[in-house]
């Protein structure tokens, strides 16, 4: 959906997006990196479980809500990205184990 | 001093915020900043020290640069600053609480000034869900933290400046536009001129304007006049785009991003919390806190600047928020008041000729009636999939108001709080019962103003200072 136009040469990382590795750069957000898979949608919703994906990024909406390193329902827009951060999508509603 | 305890307590790092920390820190005041973002800048200046590092501040032009100056006086202020901080109560007092790396805290302070900005105004039309559809204020935002743009040419629809601002950012980065619907009913310009000779003294900003609008029409890609309705399709994403103008032509496109913008509102959520009063603002189509001429709410030392306190811009929140700090500083004994009055009169002129041009963008960008009334099977309230023809039923059932109904069909219990349905729900409530919006009244905001969760609120360490009160029998 959305593609980077540089290349983040020394500030590049990789994130795992539902345990598959992908590039991303020191700085940005994890709902950017979302948006740049070929799936960008983050999360189905609690009601009818259709796919969502990041809709304001500046911490309003609430679309970008997914599971970082075992935390459920964290704003992706508000998260900056770390080295080796664990995202998953989350389904559905959100189990109270998460 | 304890390390929880200052003076001052800024919600928000813009420029509001930043504007009101170095003038409270000049006086003298301790000063504790909050704010969501992991950077300084508020969202016209997002990732402003990063970027101004590198060439791509060039093509975000002039006024994003002029962040980096404001951002390093900011940093050197000596303030306590705290980036990625998620404030989500504050009691009278006044302690805060908040949320930092999963682990909540409180923090005290003896004056408030609250400069959380606003946020695009929300646009509820059939499809606006889709994965696809984004705010072009997102965009912009993807632009300037990621350095990234539409991977195939993108469609925008709306008004404001904003669209035309990041159309001309996206196209000197590099990036393709395959149209602009541009939603301006006919005869807007008519009814803004009237506000024009105030506003005069910002030809600088009309010519701005101006010339990204000549730039675009040069640049050759479709530009659709009066769009009143729009509708996305597709499955699981966005993948067509139906527009039908006011004089009723129609077109299908194929899309795959949609960036949609009518506007800015005020962030007030915080402010209702607090229980500040807030009356409607006719021009702008939402509600603003009512302030003194220092900004100062209806509830002592709670202070709000910014575009918090009424659309401006950055030009005028600035003023705002020096004002503000002024009033504080001279109210905890560190200015007289005669100082602060005669500082204030100079940031009160820079208000007012920051601000001489916004009735004439208001009169000529005010939101289409269509975004107050969108069809039936249009989803309302995201969080909780309601739709306008649910909230249209219940809304004749009897005379509820917009608290009400969010009890009986969930409407704006969901995460975002009724920050995506709010004025939706108040003008839907408004027309069935035939009743003046600003009568209709908001939802009533209630502390967490973010989500809490209960691990968050057991991480409070100060939990054994509640054994200050008498323990329960």
């Amino acid at each position: 959906m959305f593609r980077k136009l540089h290349d983040p040469g020394a500030q590049a990382i990789t994130i795992f997006i539902d345990g598959r590795p992908v590039p991303a750069e020191l700085g940005e957000s994890v709902a950017a990196v979302l948006l740049r898979q070929p799936e960008a949608w983050c999360r189905t919703t609690p009601v009818s479980e259709s796919p969502r994906a990041p809709y304001c990024m500046m911490g309003v909406c609430f679309e970008c809500l997914v599971e970082v390193d075992g935390l459920a329902s964290v704003q992706g827009c508000l998260t900056p990205v770390r080295s080796g951060m664990r995202i998953a999508r989350q389904q559905g509603p959100r189990s109270l184990s998460a | 001093m304890n390390v929880n305890e200052t003076d001052l307590l800024i919600v928000g790092a813009g420029p509001a915020g930043m504007a009101a920390a170095v003038t409270a820190r000049r006086h003298g005041l301790s000063v504790r900043v909050l704010d969501d973002q992991p950077a300084p800048g508020g969202q016209i200046w997002r990732a402003i020290e990063t970027v101004a590092a590198t060439p791509r501040l060039a093509r975000l032009g002039e006024s994003y640069r002029a962040g980096a100056d404001r951002a390093s006086a900011f940093r050197s202020c000596g303030a306590l600053y705290e980036p990625e901080s998620q404030l989500w109560q504050i009691e009278p007092g006044f302690r805060a609480f908040l949320t930092q790396q999963g682990k909540a805290r409180s923090v005290t302070a003896r004056a408030v000034i609250l400069a959380t900005g606003a946020q695009e105004r929300p646009v509820p039309f059939p499809g606006w869900t889709l994965p696809g559809v984004l705010t072009v204020g997102a965009a912009q935002i993807l632009l300037k933290t990621a350095d990234s743009v539409p991977t195939s040419p993108v469609w925008i629809a709306g008004c404001g400046p904003l669209p035309l601002l990041y159309m001309t950012q996206l196209l000197a980065a590099g990036g393709r536009i395959a149209g602009f619907l541009d939603t301006t009913p006919r005869g807007r310009i008519g009814a803004a001129l009237r506000h024009l000779p105030k506003g005069l003294g910002r030809l600088a900003d009309l010519a701005k304007g101006l010339s990204w609008s000549l730039a675009l029409k040069r640049a050759g890609f479709p530009i659709i006049h009066h769009v009143a309705e729009l509708r996305a399709e597709g499955a699981g994403r966005l993948e067509s785009l139906h527009y039908r103008t006011q004089d009723g032509r129609e077109g299908e496109v194929t899309a795959e991003v949609l960036l949609v913008h009518e506007g800015v509102v005020p962030n007030i959520h915080a402010p209702l919390a607090l229980g500040c009063a807030v009356s409607w603002h006719a021009g702008q189509h939402c509600y603003v806190p009512e302030l003194d001429s220092w900004g100062e709410t209806s509830q002592v030392n709670v202070f709000v600047a910014g575009d918090g306190a009424g659309i401006g811009g950055a030009e005028a929140a600035e003023p705002r928020g020096r004002i503000a700090a002024l009033r504080v500083a001279a109210r905890l004994g560190k200015l007289g008041e005669g100082e602060a009055e005669s500082a204030a009169r100079s940031e009160r002129s820079r208000l007012a000729r920051a601000l001489a041009l916004r009735p004439f963008l208001d009169a000529l960008y005010a939101p289409r009636p269509q975004v107050f009334a969108p069809a039936d099977e249009t989803l309302v309230c995201r969080c909780e999939e309601v739709t306008a023809g649910e909230l249209r039923a219940r809304a004749v059932q009897g005379r509820p108001g917009p608290n009400q109904i969010k009890a009986f069909t969930r409407a704006g219990m969901g995460p975002c709080q009724g920050r995506q349905c709010g004025y939706t729900m108040a003008h839907i409530v408004a027309a069935a019962q035939n009743r003046p919006v600003e009568e209709v009244g908001f939802y009533r905001i209630r502390p967490p103003l973010k989500p809490v969760t209960l691990g968050e609120l057991a991480s409070l360490g100060e939990l054994a200072s509640l054994d200050e009160r008498e323990p329960a029998a």
